[in-house]
């Protein structure tokens, strides 16, 4: 089945320069284990194409369940130079969890079976 | 029991709120309070007040914020580390020393200076090699007539000095922003900082360097701007939020927290957002002094507000700097024009028609006209989908924007717009921003030999 990445996962991006840079948290294992088989550079840069030139970098970080990515020339040439409203890619995590991805039926449910990780009363 | 070292996050940048920082004074228990004043870009807003006024270039935020703070920090031997100091940390110190004098107020005050690297860039040559732009190879002597300023991040060396020398209040320029936070750790704690050399040692730098990270964004590590579906709203109270506090031991080790009674969340997901924010390569986490491994960083969640940090894994410091450099590149100006229901995209496009007619009868030289939709899709662009009733929407603006490096252009953009107020579309509600040009800026990020550096920092003390 396909999901967005926004129902397992959630994110912050940020700037240095002219690159934007994500990380991309699942709230639990299950749910790093789908992160880190589904999101690739190659598949981010394809979900941002439309949009944006730039290469992509992936790290998979199991410790923090977590992907690392970096967007390379995503801001016009950085914050300053950028003449979008969003000139520093605030929202750009968002964009992110737009993507669309696949996983099996007990997939899904694992996720979502699963409890958070971190402390939520 | 053993020595723990509390240290507080003040300011995220210029302008932050600094009244959260109170309830970490008043309640926090905190030892030190490290204040971040300055993202990449804000040197050249400090620039353009320098050149105004040659007393000025410092974050000028500082001076009330102490006002607000020194009291309650003073009384409970609370000491203050920042970066407002910008391009002027003697002027920052000076301003300072001025409003404390006013008020019979006694402080220590260390200035540390000697970031400042524009000479160099501006004299270097092609044939030197040096200085080029650190993400896509270009040569400095490129924009070197344009350049603004250019300040190197320094380490937490001097400011390590200046809390032995006893100053209450150091005041620097561009340090790294977690070398605010690293550097008391090593003066409480006597962590070796450039002789650091066995595993246990740069370890210790490793952590003082990731507390300092999550730190360094105020709000941002404490549930402020924590981006996911749905899962925000469960993060209490923002408008009271607590600014994140850490509990350090000698070994490195951390709790992160917030001061009692406030708002926000702090919690193992709230923390790595921030761990991982503006990182490139998480393997090799780049600081003046010491290289940082977040792959080995275990998070415990101990909850009600508390997690615990350890693990991160130290490799020597690297041989150059950081420089972060800008430049002056050009012009923009821009209008942003709505229209309401009926038709209101259709309009924007024929709108957007006319003025593209105007730029080009009139040859008003630009390299871009950028064009977007404010409350349709400016924030994700493409990616945003496309509404399903588009041709009848309540209303739309168009935000248009011209890049452009003739000044004249940028300040005439504005007057291509009112006459079609009344000979456009209709049902316009009205037009933003018919004069705004604003100077766009470049940024240069480079490298330089870190002994061209060291060899001109000082740190001074002031008495007040």
């Amino acid at each position: 089945m396909k999901i967005r990445l926004a129902d397992i996962a959630h994110a912050r991006s940020g700037d240095k320069a002219d690159w934007v840079d994500f990380g991309l948290f699942a709230w639990n294992a299950a749910g790093y284990a789908v992160l880190a088989r589904e999101v690739t550079a190659e598949r981010v840069q394809a979900h941002f194409a439309a949009w944006l030139p730039g290469t992509v970098d992936c790290w998979p970080l199991p410790n923090l369940l977590a992907i690392k990515l970096v967007l390379r020339d995503a801001l016009q040439g950085g914050g300053a130079h950028n003449l979008r409203l969003d000139n520093l890619g605030k929202s750009m995590g968002g964009a992110l969890l737009r993507m669309n991805i696949e996983l099996s039926d007990d997939e899904w449910a694992q996720c979502r079976a699963a409890p958070r990780v971190g402390w939520w009363p | 029991m053993a020595k723990t070292v509390r240290i507080g996050s003040g300011l995220g940048f210029y302008g932050d709120s600094w009244e959260p920082v109170v309830a970490s004074v008043m309640r926090g228990d905190v030892n030190y309070i490290a204040s971040d004043h300055l993202a990449e870009l804000t040197l050249a807003i400090l620039q353009k007040d320098r050149q105004r006024d040659a007393s000025l270039g410092y974050a000028r935020d500082v001076v009330p914020m102490l006002m607000r703070l020194w009291p309650l920090m003073s009384e409970r031997g609370v000491r203050f580390i920042c970066n407002a100091g910008g391009l002027n940390p003697a002027g920052a110190a000076a301003a300072l020393s001025a409003a404390f004098t006013a008020k019979g107020w006694h402080a220590k005050i260390a200035i540390v200076s000697g970031d400042d690297v524009l000479p160099h860039l501006m004299s270097a040559t092609p044939a030197m090699g040096e200085f080029d732009h650190l993400f896509n190879g270009m040569q400095v002597a490129s924009v070197s007539d344009r350049l603004l300023f250019a300040n190197a991040y320094l380490g937490a060396r001097p400011i390590v000095d200046a809390l032995a020398r006893g100053a209450d209040i150091v005041v620097t320029g561009r340090v790294a922003d977690a070398a605010l936070f690293l550097a008391p750790l090593v003066h409480e704690f006597g962590w070796k900082l450039e002789d650091a050399a066995s595993s246990i040692e740069l370890n210790q730098l490793a952590q003082g360097l990731t507390v300092g990270h999550l730190l360094e964004c105020s709000g941002q590590g404490s549930g402020g701007n924590f981006g996911s579906l749905q899962a925000w709203q469960a993060i209490p109270e923002l408008a009271y939020i607590g600014y994140p506090i850490a509990e350090v031991s000698e070994d490195g080790s951390a709790i992160i927290t917030k001061p009692p009674g406030t708002g926000g969340r702090v919690n193992f997901d709230t923390v790595r957002q921030q761990l991982l924010y503006e990182v490139h390569d998480p393997h090799a986490y780049l600081s003046p002094d010491v290289v940082l491994d977040m792959s080995t960083i275990r998070l415990d969640d101990l909850g009600d507000d508390r997690v615990r940090i350890s693990g991160a894994t130290g490799r020597a410091r690297p041989e150059q700097l950081k420089v972060v450099a800008g430049f002056r590149d050009g012009f923009k100006a821009e209008v942003t024009w709505g229209f309401s229901w009926p038709d209101a995209f259709a309009k924007t496009q024929a709108a957007l028609a006319m003025v593209k007619t105007q730029l080009a009868e009139k040859r008003v030289p630009h390299e871009e006209l950028y064009v977007e939709y404010p409350g349709l899709n400016s924030a994700h662009g493409a990616l945003a989908p496309w509404p399903d009733n588009a041709d009848d929407l309540n209303e739309v603006w168009i935000r248009l924007v011209l890049r452009t490096t003739d000044k004249a252009a940028a300040d005439g953009f504005g007057r291509l717009f009112p006459w079609m107020g009344l000979s456009g579309p209709a049902y316009t509600c009205g037009f933003h921003g018919l004069r705004n040009t604003g100077e766009l800026l470049g940024i240069w990020p480079t490298l330089i030999a870190r002994e061209q550096v060291e060899s001109q920092v000082r740190v001074d003390i002031l008495e007040t």
